[in-house]
Order: C-alpha cells, then sequence, then structure tokens
C-alpha cells in the first residue's frame, strides 16, 4: 500500500519532529517515539526492510560504549567540584585587588577570572554563579553601572563555552567525526579573540563612560605588595595545574580527552580537599609530599621519561593522592559535596545520553526515507552559496537556541546539517579542516543560547544568585551588548577561517606510524589516507556518527565489488551500526554476533540484503 | 486506587535504589579512568579491561539513571509553551505524553533488545580486545534500563491521574536542568 510517496516522508517527520518538540514533553522520548512511529510506517509502506529498525539497538550501544561522551560526566563531576572548592573566590577576589585601581579593573578581572576558569573546566552553570555571588556585591559597592556589571559576569561565564576543553566543542567533535585535539586546537583563536572583544569594550566603555566603571580607591584594598601576588599566584598555581591535567595532557598525547577529564576530576579533588580547614597536619604534609614528588618526576621525565626514578616519583604522587581522596571521604562536608556531585552529574549524564538516544532514534529513520539528500537539497538551493549556507545556518542556530539548549541542538540538529556543511565548506578550506572551522563556528554561536534575554541559561543562573535589588531589566538589558560583541565574532570567525585553521597540523605531513587506512561511507575516495588525531578514538567517535552509516549513500559502488559482497556489507551496515569499516585492531564483534537477530519472518537474509542495497542505490539518485 | 498508589511507591522506590547505583558508577569511572591513566603514564601498566570497565559503568550511569532521572523530572523538555499551562495541564500533559510516546518507546526498545543480549549470553560473547570483557553484563543493561523507565512510567502515570482525580497532590515544577 502507498498512502504517503516517499518524498513526503522526510518533510513530514521534520514538521513532526518541530511540532511534538514544542508541545513541552520530555524531548528524548519524544524523538525516540517519532523515529519510532515513522519507522513502522515505512515499513508499512516497504520503504526499507525491519531490519532497519533492528539496528536502533545496536545504535544505542554504539552511543553507550563511546569512549568520549565518557567525558559528560567526568567534566560535569569536575565542575561541580570546582564550583565549591573555593578556588573560583579567591581568584576573583585577588585579582580584582590586583586590576582594581584601573578604570574598569574590576571587568578585566572577571574577564580574565573567567578565561582560566574556563580553561579548567566547561560548565556555565558553576562559572556564573560564582563569579556573581563573589564579584557583583563588590561591583555594586564601588557604583558599577549595573547592566554593564551584569552583562560581564554573564557574559565571562559563558567564555567556558568555547576555551578548551569544552564540553560542548567535545560532544561536538562527537557528531562532526573530528578528534577532539583538533576541535580544541581551532576554538584557541576566536576564544583568546572573544577575550580581546570583551577587553575592548570594557577598555572603550571606561573611556566613554568612566562613570559606568570606576577604580577602586587605594584605601579600600586589603591586599598590597608581595602579600597581593602570593594570593593570586595561589590561586593561578592550582589552576596551572588542573590545566595541565586536562590540557597538556592531552597535547603531548598522553591521555586521551576523556581521562583528561578524569584526571581534572581528581585534581579539583585534590585542590578541594588541601583547601579545606579540617585538613590534619599530617596530610598536609602528604599533600606537600606529593606536589614535591610531582615537580621532581616532571623535571626527571623530561630527561629519562619512565627511568625508575621517575616511576619511583611517580608512585610517591599517587600514594599521596590515593591518601587525600581517603581523606576526602571522611571529613563530612567533603562527602557531602562529592555526594552531590555525583547525584546530579548522573542525573544529567543520564538526560544528555538520552536526548542523544532519542535523536539516534529518530536520525535512523530520517535517513532511512532519504531525509539527508533532501535536507542537502534544501541547503544547497540557498541563495548566495556557501556564504548564503553558513548565514542561514547561524541564524537558524541563534535563533532555534532560544528554544533549544546546546546539547539538543548538537544532537539532533547538527548531525542533519554536518555532511552538506562538508561538502560546501571542504573547497574554502580544506576536507580536513572543513568540519572543525564549521564547528567552532557552531559553538561561538551557541554561547549566544545561554545570553539571549530573556531565556539565556546565564542570565537564569544569575537572576537566581543576584541580590533583590539587581532589577531584571538590567539583567536583560546588560547582556544585549554582550551579545552583539558575540554575533561579531560569529562573523569574523565566517570571515576569517583562518583562525581556527591556523593551528591545526598541516594535512601534507604525515606521520607514517598513526597513518591508518579507513573505508569511510561518505568518501568518495574509498582509499583515502587519515592522519587521526593522536589523542582520540576516532574510530568510536564514528560509530556514532548517524549519517554515514544509514544515510543511504553508499561507496560500494565505485569499489564495485561482487553484489553479495556489497550486499552483505550493507546488511552488516544496518545492523551492526558500524559504516566506516576501518581497518583497525579492535574491530568490535557486535555486528556479526547480533546479525542473528535481524532476519524477518518470511524473508532470506539475501532478500533483505538486496532490499538494503536497492534502498542505498536510490539515495544515491 | 489504593494499591495502584502502593504500586507506585514500590516502583519509586525501586528505581531510587537503582539510581543510587547510576551515582555510584559515574564515581567510579571517574576514578577507574583517572586511575588507569596515571597507571599507564607512570608504569606502563594498562589492560583493555580497565578501559572498557569505563564504559560499561558508563551505559551503567545513563540507563540505570534514566527512571530516576524521569522520576525527578529532570529530562529536558522545550518548554516554551510548557510554562504557559495550567497545573492541570500540565499533568495532562504528561500524562498523554507517557502514555502515547514514553512507554511504547521504551516497551519496544526493551523487547528489541533482548535477543541482542541473548545472543550474547548464549553465544559467550567476549570483547575482541585483547584481555576485554565478557559483553553480556553490558548488553542486559539494555533490556533492564528501558524496562525501568517504562515501570517508572506507569508509577507516573497513576500518579498524574490519582493528582487529576484529586486523591494526592503533586508538584508538577519544571526545571531547566543545570548545566
Amino acid at each position: 500500500m502507498t498512502l504517503i510517496p516517499i518524498e513526503l516522508m522526510p518533510p513530514l517527520m521534520f514538521g513532526g519532529l518541530v511540532l511534538f518538540m514544542l508541545i513541552g514533553y520530555p524531548v528524548a522520548f519524544t524523538l525516540s517515539a517519532l523515529g519510532l512511529f515513522f519507522g513502522v510506517v515505512a515499513i508499512e509502506h516497504g520503504f526499507f526492510g525491519p531490519a532497519f529498525l533492528q539496528a536502533i539497538p545496536q545504535r544505542i550501544l554504539g552511543v553507550l560504549s563511546n569512549d568520549l561522551l565518557l567525558a559528560i560526566p567526568f567534566f560535569t563531576f569536575m565542575g561541580t567540584i570546582l564550583e565549591k572548592c573555593g578556588l573560583a573566590e579567591d581568584m576573583l577576589d585577588s585579582m580584582g585587588q590586583l586590576f582594581g585601581p584601573l578604570r574598569g579593573g574590576l571587568g578585566y578581572s572577571v574577564i580574565l577570572v573567567g578565561f582560566i576558569l574556563g580553561a579548567i573546566t566547561g560548565t556555565v552553570a558553576a562559572q556564573v554563579i560564582v563569579m556573581t555571588l563573589i564579584s557583583l556585591p563588590i561591583m555594586m559597592r564601588y557604583k558599577y553601572n549595573m547592566q554593564y556589571a551584569t552583562g560581564v559576569l554573564a557574559a565571562s561565564g559563558t567564555i567556558t563555552q568555547l576555551v578548551p576543553p569544552s564540553l560542548v566543542l567535545v560532544v561536538l567533535a562527537d557528531q562532526l567525526g573530528k578528534s577532539v585535539g583538533d576541535m580544541y586546537l581551532g576554538a584557541w583563536g576566536p576564544s583568546i579573540l572573544q577575550v580581546l572583544l570583551f577587553v575592548g569594550y570594557t577598555f572603550v566603555l571606561s573611556r566613554i563612560k568612566p562613570e559606568w566603571l570606576p577604580a577602586i580607591p587605594k584605601e579600600h584594598r586589603t591586599l598590597q605588595g608581595w602579600a597581593l601576588w602570593k594570593k593570586c599566584l595561589l590561586g593561578i598555581v592550582p589552576c596551572a595545574a588542573l590545566i595541565f591535567l586536562v590540557l597538556g595532557t592531552l597535547l603531548m598525547g598522553l591521555a586521551t580527552p576523556t581521562e583528561g577529564g578524569a584526571m581534572g576530576a581528581v585534581g579539583a579533588l585534590v585542590i578541594a580537599v588541601h583547601r579545606h580547614p579540617q585538613l590534619g597536619q599530617g596530610s598536609r604534609r602528604v599533600f606537600w609530599l606529593g606536589m614535591s614528588a610531582a615537580g621532581v618526576g616532571v623535571i626527571i621525565g623530561i630527561f629519562a621519561f619512565k627511568s625508575l626514578a621517575f616511576q619511583l616519583a611517580c608512585a610517591l604522587l599517587y600514594i599521596a593522592i590515593v591518601w587525600l581522596l581517603v581523606r576526602a571521604a571522611v571529613i563530612a562536608d567533603l562527602r557531602d559535596l562529592i555526594k552531590k556531585a555525583y547525584e546530579s552529574t548522573a542525573r544529567l549524564t543520564a538526560m544528555v545520553v538520552f536526548i542523544l538516544i532519542g535523536s539516534s532514534c529518530f536520525s535512523v529513520v530520517f535517513q532511512g526515507v532519504n531525509g539527508g539528500p533532501w535536507l542537502e537539497h534544501m541547503l544547497t538551493g540557498l541563495p548566495g552559496g556557501v556564504w548564503g549556507f553558513l548565514i542561514f545556518v547561524n541564524l537558524f542556530i541563534f535563533f532555534i537556541a532560544f528554544f533549544l539548549d546546546f546539547f539538543e541542538i548538537v544532537f539532533i540538529i547538527v548531525p542533519l546539517i554536518a555532511p552538506v556543511a562538508k561538502i560546501l565548506l571542504a573547497p574554502i578550506v580544506g576536507e580536513d579542516a572543513a568540519l572543525v572551522w564549521f564547528g567552532v563556528m557552531l559553538c561561538v554561536n551557541l554561547q549566544t543560547s545561554f545570553m539571549h534575554p530573556p531565556f539565556g541559561f546565564a542570565l537564569f543562573y544569575m537572576r537566581g544568585v543576584a541580590p533583590k535589588e539587581v532589577k531584571s531589566s538590567d539583567i536583560y538589558w546588560g547582556a544585549l551588548p554582550f551579545v552583539g560583541l558575540q554575533l561579531i565574532l560569529v562573523a569574523l570567525v565566517i570571515a576569517f577561517p583562518r583562525q581556527v585553521t591556523m593551528f591545526l597540523d598541516d594535512p601534507v605531513t604525515l606521520d607514517l606510524n598513526k597513518i591508518r587506512i579507513e573505508l569511510e561511507g561518505d568518501n568518495p575516495d574509498p582509499n583515502a589516507v587519515k592522519v587521526p588525531g593522536s589523542d582520540d578514538r576516532k574510530d568510536d567517535a564514528n560509530n556514532n556518527d548517524l549519517m554515514k552509516s544509514l544515510g543511504g549513500k553508499s561507496d560500494d559502488k565505485s569499489a564495485e565489488p561482487s553484489k553479495e559482497d556489497a550486499a552483505a556489507d550493507d546488511l552488516m551496515k544496518a545492523l551492526g551500526g558500524k559504516s566506516d569499516a576501518p581497518i583497525k585492531a579492535d574491530t568490535k564483534p557486535d555486528g556479526k554476533a547480533d546479525g542473528k537477530a535481524a532476519p524477518a519472518k518470511g524473508k532470506s537474509k539475501e532478500e533483505l540484503a538486496s532490499e538494503e542495497i536497492e534502498k542505498a542505490l536510490r539515495g544515491e539518485k | 486506587m489504593r494499591a495502584l498508589l502502593k504500586l507506585t511507591r514500590l516502583i519509586d522506590a525501586l528505581n531510587k535504589r537503582v539510581g543510587y547505583l547510576a551515582n555510584w558508577a559515574v564515581l567510579l569511572s571517574c576514578l577507574i579512568s583517572a586511575g588507569n591513566a596515571m597507571m599507564r603514564y607512570a608504569f606502563d601498566m594498562s589492560s583493555n579491561a580497565w578501559l572498557e570497565i569505563q564504559w560499561y559503568l558508563f551505559a551503567g550511569v545513563v540507563l540505570l539513571g534514566a527512571a530516576y532521572t524521569f522520576k525527578m523530572n529532570e529530562h529536558v523538555r522545550v518548554d516554551i509553551l510548557y510554562t504557559l499551562l495550567s497545573d492541570r495541564g500540565k499533568k495532562w500533559l504528561d500524562l498523554i505524553g507517557t502514555v502515547v510516546f514514553l512507554i511504547p518507546v521504551c516497551v519496544v526498545i526493551a523487547y528489541m533488545s533482548w535477543p541482542v543480549f541473548t545472543d550474547a549470553w548464549i553465544g559467550h560473547e567476549m570483547s575482541s580486545n585483547a584481555g576485554g570483557l565478557v559483553r553480556w553484563p553490558f548488553k542486559i543493561l539494555l533490556p533492564i534500563g528501558f524496562t525501568l523507565v517504562a515501570l517508572q512510567g506507569i508509577s507516573e502515570i497513576i500518579k498524574r491521574a490519582a493528582a487529576l482525580h484529586g486523591d494526592i497532590s503533586l508538584d508538577t515544577h519544571y526545571e531547566r536542568p543545570v548545566q
């Protein structure tokens, strides 16, 4: 029976997506229900075989065995611990005193601290709340203009979204199939530019309206000279250590981004223990012993990595860390803090990954009914070519960010537009850099979603903790200039892709040890040579890439294998959800083992397989 | 009605306990991941088992924590229209949404994922990585997790219905989760 022509399926699904998400039921379940419903409709109409839906459990397992997504709980956990351990307070206090004598000095200090905290972790909520609690009362005391004060606080809290190691960049890397390391490298340029924009705005404002951003009178500063510098250093040194743990280990190829997050979380715990007043003298000695061991270890490591002396130093450090963690579990305050942190982390993780599960269900079916080509056709048909596309997509994301948060946008919208972006942007910055550029651009854009009045998260958190006399209208109006600066930054990223791509490796320099040959689902050249980032598990990231596996695009044609081979391959794709069949050591046997579950009543495997290939070919045209 | 409400209490208690497991899995996976990286860094000691146990735990966080997250009303919504609804309206929407969206989805996915587990169980499926783990504990989480969410759905339906009927009072307060 044919009631609905296949051409109508994608627009129907897309319309359903918009309509049903708007009614306000939890997105994860709405999406999966829509996916399953249209899946059943499509099977009834014979658009694809039942095997397509059988692929869903496998997709979900693929999502759950994704290393990169593990970074979500780790970074969240770390952010929650850091928020409560008092590091930010000390830094804001000392930086405020350092910059205080300047006009607009408190503004500079907030931006700088926002940047430093952003380089440690990636949670906006923690940052906005802490900075508002500490700095807003001080700014009010010295008669800062209220709109500027609230605006700069909210904006600086969101810097963390862009500065590596940001969670947005990690999930974007996952969805775009790029390495996290590349995304981080690409994001440095724009994030520094962003800080300069904020600082520049503050500077200009302090010249035009000096009474808005007064300097702090000398007699009000409690710390001076060496004492002040000492306090600044006490704040910065632990931050630097954490930045090394999270980012440095990644850059040096010692740890994956996920492990960096986990080590950062442990580091944050150690800092929290160390700063706690109830920690005994003995434990403090253990802390310093561990730190000196770390220092010595680093020095030895430079000359003789993995020598016995180095291992000894590490062993000492690890024992100290374990000891401090045990102490943390004993001190009641800290135990409560840790408990609260992992409870909220567990719920946030479940919520976020369920969105991804829902969007997987939806995308499997959407791609199965040729939704990919449909969207591609619409987006490439925009007037103005590439620039028209970029402007349209950015405006679209900007407005949709009023309603959706970044996880929803990254998991639902980005996989739909990424393949088109790759095709359109590759001629400008090159195949490898195209999606990194696009991802960073989206990341800058998504940052505005935290500052849109009146729904922006940052403003919402700020309202929650700001003193009563701060008017909501001040918070809203104050955010607007910074949203404007942010849009300028988006325009700059679009206009000058070089700021993103200049840090990326030159694709010509190949490290022969790292070359792997991968067969990618959407790559016209089946023998494309790829250089994976030294840090991350591209394979796992790709498992997740919905577009590739079920997009109905297969390059089997170009390789011209025998029909059986191609058909079997295609079936495997549908079942195992592994599109790219990289020649790699750790190919998991999941697809094989679960293939048994799939063949449906009345149809042999071959029949099913040929159906799938027909489908794939149709998708090609 | 009283029997039904008793059932909801039972389900809520069950999912709360299971939720504890998910909480612990966060801490455990974090410590294992950091420990694994540190040991590899200094002593070249690492094994695939330790890597794999991390994503087993991650799957535990997600699938075992989802039902409790649902009970706490922390699955994210698009709340522009939702916030405009009256208290009764919200309850109706949740009731219908759970019946139409959540329960069918969870039942279907739990049903479809059962053979995935039994295959792994019968075939003694092992990780193909050297020193990897046996696969079924990971795969059984899928049917368990979705069944638990479906159960929680039933509990929420009963609670919403009872609240609409006036038997109990229920707080429908929704706040977008903190990020």
